[in-house]
């Protein structure tokens, strides 16, 4: 605990979706573009992340595909559905309302 | 259409788990292999970028479990494989296995099929419409000495005329008749039903073909009209409609079939053939007399009317027709029971006993087992500690042993249904007298019962051994596992507390079966009156259409005892209109002709019985004083009565009674005057009732049609009864006989009930008396296998065998001693219920409590000897090496 790569509780979903918005990644790419474009902040813990894939499949926010990957494998690829979409959108939204209130204070002080 | 996709994802996941598994795998693994490819990328040797990866990536199968529960089913998925682990486990030990799977089948067995005649006899309603609005009507005693009386045709006329509660009131009684065809066909006699024509209407049933009565069929003008039960139209007539119309003989006259009944209609029991309409049948006058208790009443109640109310105003009525007739057997009151309880009372007592009782047996099983499995978790507390020690929950562990004791008690549950099954099949075989019979089957409501107990046992059974293994002990019982003797203190006080309450269980069943088969064995000896060894009985009923008056039939009877009595091994032949044990079959109320007037309102009554001359020296039946009847007191000369000695003490206080006269009207409307010729010994209706007063008519005089004729043989009665049958169906060819049987089986057939119920409840009293046993067996073993080092040290300091002997007997026989104490305790409050079950036994027998206890302690001390002997046995030198 306490270690910067630990990720705010509940925001690994908005994560996902985000990064799944512009392509279908597997895991591990999924993984990979987090740590780069946090530059290296957040660092997404398997244990977490695929329970986590999972889930969002469960809710029907993202599905899966198997296909080929870079290096010529199968690979199972994530992407968003429109329910996804949609639910980032909210998830967006709230995270906004959140970290801008939680500025107004910490910029407060 | 979110929920759509979900509904589809979590479908998916429960029937494509396996495929989805491999691919989580596959997914795993690709994202390992990137990693090492990664790491080999930054100039890790391989076997260090593997080793890295494999550091980064964590527990793969803590995090392949972890994915796995979001899936869903997660639950599902662990209990199935709980259950498989469980089912392995007992593979592995398959003789505990089969041993309590068939413990449980007995005990699941045994319940379901008692649950399911009490539920389908007892508490499924009658399939008419409105069928809690259907009740009986009796007339009853307004000073409550007896509330279930049959009731006078008078007294019917009357309620149906002045009531006010009730929408619709039928009247009807059974029947025999001799069906036989026009054209010669095989005669049978029928059990019928007569009824007035609104029972029908009342109970809602509608024909199946044809029509049932109207109220012009109900009348005596009308034309003789039958209505065939659909059992008889499927046997009789091959379910052909052409029946309809078509003419059939009963009792040799002929009546026109006018409807078929539906197959689901079994009223009042599924052995009625055929229904007559009973105002067509039975006189104006025996309609219209309020003295003549004959007939069952049915009604249906008026809605918002309710019992209380309705039995008041019957009752009223009924008093007001005895303000009118103060003299002679006319009640004062009327009593309303709903029609099941009528139609099922009689058998209720003893149908709860048994469900009781298989009660107790099912619990004995279910402690049994918990027993056994109490043994195994000691076993297996290394096991156990191992997986606590790994993280296993403590729930988690207990979930695995009650699902292991479920396992047993679902696969002991199944064969319990198919036990239970075979059960109901032979019961509805054997007691064709049970009432509904026909609604016995094992229904959706059985088949619940069944799980309700499978899980039930299967908690209790697991429960009490999961939740008695501490996981607050770990390393005690780790350690444990290095010495045989110790720790297991508190299991074997427990296993010590079931095993008592077993015993105390298994000793109120035996008390309970003790007192029954002391009732059945007094019911056997008890002394009927005559000598009922090589007779021979069969009843005969000759038609109305064939013996038009008195003469035909005292000639039929007269040529038919004389060829009887001239078959070889014959001693003798009678006929009477009541056998000994046959059951109550009529009574009358007279008058002493020599005694002044009686005061009004009181009657003599005694039971009536027609016999011929040589009746009572074929039963045997002593003759106390003067004689019985002469040859030619016959036809109009029959005038003389033979009374029983129970008469004589009840009416004649001392008094010489041959000579007096009895004035009655038992075969005609005017009273008749008979004069007592004999007195004979008193003979049982019943082995279970008091021997009542009893007067004996002449059956030559010619008024009964429906005597029993009883053959006194020199062998086997039975091997008589073709030449008999010969003799009868060469004087009429269509004149059937029924029940055949010797008197020994008439008397015998009278406490079947009895002794069905004493032989189901010693044989669930032996049952459990053997699970007691073996849980007292196992437990002993177990304790002595604990205690070897302990013995072995004992033996080695010099210890005597007989005084290990001794101490083993008395670590196994105290739970049996207490669990007697507690049965005993036990059976005296609960047996007190059975007493109206019993006879000439008292519910605390000081004889059936003792004998129990000392088999049980027999068998106690048996079950206790084996390991007892095997402990004396202990080589010192083994017992401290098997350390």
């Amino acid at each position: 605990m306490g270690k910067p790569s630990d990720l705010v509780q509940g925001t690994l979903d908005l994560l996902i979706l985000k990064t799944l918005s512009t392509e279908a990644r597997h895991g591990w790419a999924i993984a990979k573009r987090i740590q780069q474009i946090s530059g290296e902040v957040l660092q997404v813990q398997q244990g977490s992340l695929y329970p986590a894939l999972h889930r969002l499949e469960q809710q029907g926010w993202i599905k899966a595909k198997w296909a080929e990957s870079e290096t010529g494998r199968q690979a199972k690829f994530y992407s968003l559905t429109a329910a996804g979409r949609a639910q980032l959108e909210k998830e967006t939204a709230s995270w906004e309302r959140l970290s801008g209130a939680i500025n107004l204070i910490v910029q407060e002080g | 259409m979110r929920w759509l996709d979900k509904l589809r994802m979590r479908v998916e996941m429960l029937f494509r788990r396996n495929q989805a598994g491999s691919q989580l795998d596959d997914e795993l693994r690709f994202h390992l292999d990137q990693q090492i490819a990664e790491n080999l990328a930054a100039g890790m040797s391989a076997e260090e970028a593997r080793h890295a990866a494999l550091r980064a990536f964590g527990n793969p199968a803590a995090l392949r479990d972890q994915a796995r529960e979001t899936w869903g089913w997660s639950g599902v998925e662990s209990v199935l494989r709980d259950t498989r682990i469980a089912a392995r486990t007992l593979l592995r030990t398959p003789g505990f296995a089969l041993i309590a799977i068939g413990v449980m089948a007995l005990g699941i067995g045994a319940n379901v099929a008692l649950f399911t005649l009490v539920h389908s006899v007892l508490l499924k309603p009658f399939p008419f419409p409105g069928a809690e609005r259907l009740v009986r009507i009796y007339e009853a005693d307004a000073r409550g000495r007896f509330k279930d009386n049959i009731v006078a045709g008078g007294d019917f006329a009357d309620w149906q005329a002045q009531s006010r509660s009730f929408e619709q009131m039928a009247i009807k009684r059974n029947a025999d008749y001799n069906l036989s065809g026009t054209q010669g066909q095989l005669p049978e006699i029928s059990r019928a039903q007569t009824t007035s024509w609104k029972l029908f209407l009342i109970l809602g049933v509608k024909p199946a073909l044809g029509r049932l009565f109207s109220a012009n069929d109900d009348r005596p003008q009308a034309e003789a009209t039958v209505v065939l039960t659909w059992g008889l139209w499927k046997r009789r007539y091959g379910g052909n409609p052409s029946i309809l119309g078509a003419t059939v003989l009963l009792d040799a006259k002929p009546y026109t079939v006018i409807g078929v009944l539906p197959s689901w209609f079994t009223y009042p029991d599924s052995r009625v053939q055929l229904w007559t309409a009973l105002y067509h049948e039975k006189s104006p006058w025996l309609m219209s007399v309020h003295e003549g208790h004959n007939f069952d009443v049915v009604a249906r109640l008026r809605p918002g009317v309710t019992m209380v109310q309705a039995a008041a105003e019957v009752s009223s009525i009924q008093a007001q027709i005895r303000r009118q007739i103060p003299n002679g057997p006319v009640t004062d009151a009327a009593n309303l029971r709903p029609i099941l309880d009528a139609e099922v009372h009689g058998v209720e007592q003893s149908f709860y006993a048994l469900l009781a009782a298989t009660g107790c047996l099912l619990l004995i099983a279910c402690l049994n087992i918990a027993n056994l499995l109490v043994a195994r978790t000691a076993a297996r507390q290394k096991e156990m500690a191992i997986r606590t020690a790994l993280g296993g929950s403590r729930g988690r562990l207990i979930r695995a042993q009650v699902i292991e004791s479920i396992v047993l008690s679902v696969a002991g549950g199944g064969i319990g249904l198919m036990l239970a099954y075979a059960a109901l099949q032979w019961l509805v075989a054997t007691r064709p007298e049970i009432p509904r019979l026909d609604a016995i089957h094992i229904d959706l409501v059985t088949v619940a019962f069944a799980v309700g107990v499978m899980l039930t046992c299967g908690l209790i059974a697991g429960l009490i051994p999961a939740l008695s293994s501490s996981d607050r002990h770990i390393l005690k019982a780790l350690q444990e596992s290095a010495r045989s003797h110790g720790g297991g203190h508190s299991k074997v006080r427990l296993r010590r507390l079931l095993l008592s309450l077993e015993v105390g269980l298994t000793v109120v069943l035996l008390v309970g079966a003790g007192l029954l088969v002391k009732t059945y064995h007094r019911l056997r000896v008890v002394d009927m009156g005559c000598n009922t060894d090589n007779v021979l009985t069969m009843s005969l009923n000759l038609p109305r259409g064939s013996y038009k008056n008195e003469a035909q039939l005292v000639s039929f009877y007269d040529t038919l005892l004389d060829r009887v009595r001239q078959l070889p091994r014959v001693r003798g032949a009678g006929l009477s209109t009541a056998l000994p044990g046959q059951g109550h079959q009529r009574d009358d109320v007279f008058t002493i002709g020599e005694h002044s007037p009686l005061p009004t309102g009181q009657v003599l009554g005694a039971d009536t019985v027609f016999a011929d001359p040589d009746y009572f020296k074929t039963m045997q039946i002593p003759l106390m004083q003067g004689r019985t009847f002469a040859d030619n007191e016959r036809l109009d000369r029959a005038n003389a009565v033979v009374v029983n000695h129970a008469l004589v003490q009840a009416y004649f206080h001392g008094e010489d009674p041959i000579g007096k006269h009895i004035v009655a009207r038992v075969t005609t409307p005017e009273p008749h005057s008979y004069e007592i010729t004999g007195v004979v010994g008193n003979t049982l209706e019943d082995p279970a009732t008091p021997t009542s007063p009893a007067f004996y008519f002449p059956i030559l005089g010619g008024s009964e049609r429906s005597p029993s004729l009883v053959v006194r043989t020199t062998q086997d009665p039975l091997t008589l009864a073709l030449p008999v049958q010969r003799i009868i169906s060469s004087m009429d060819r269509d004149l059937p006989v029924a029940h055949v049987l010797s008197m020994d089986q008439v008397a015998r057939r009278s406490i079947s009930d009895t002794s069905f119920d004493a032989t189901l409840l010693a044989g669930f009293g032996a049952l459990s008396l053997l699970l007691a046993a073996v849980g007292l067996f196992g437990v002993l073993s177990y304790i002595v296998a604990q205690r070897t080092t302990e013995i072995g040290i004992r033996i080695a300091l010099g210890a005597q065998r007989e005084q290990v002997i001794g101490l083993v007997l008395s670590d196994g026989l105290r739970p049996a001693l207490y669990g007697l104490f507690l049965g005993l305790a036990a059976s005296a409050l609960i047996t007190r219920l059975l007493q109206s079950m019993l006879y000439q036994t008292r519910a605390l027998d000081p004889i059936v409590f003792v004998l129990v206890s000392l088999v049980l302690l027999a068998v106690a001390s048996m079950a206790c000897l084996l390991p007892a002997w095997r402990a004396s046995r202990l080589d010192p030198m083994q017992a401290l090496r098997t350390e």
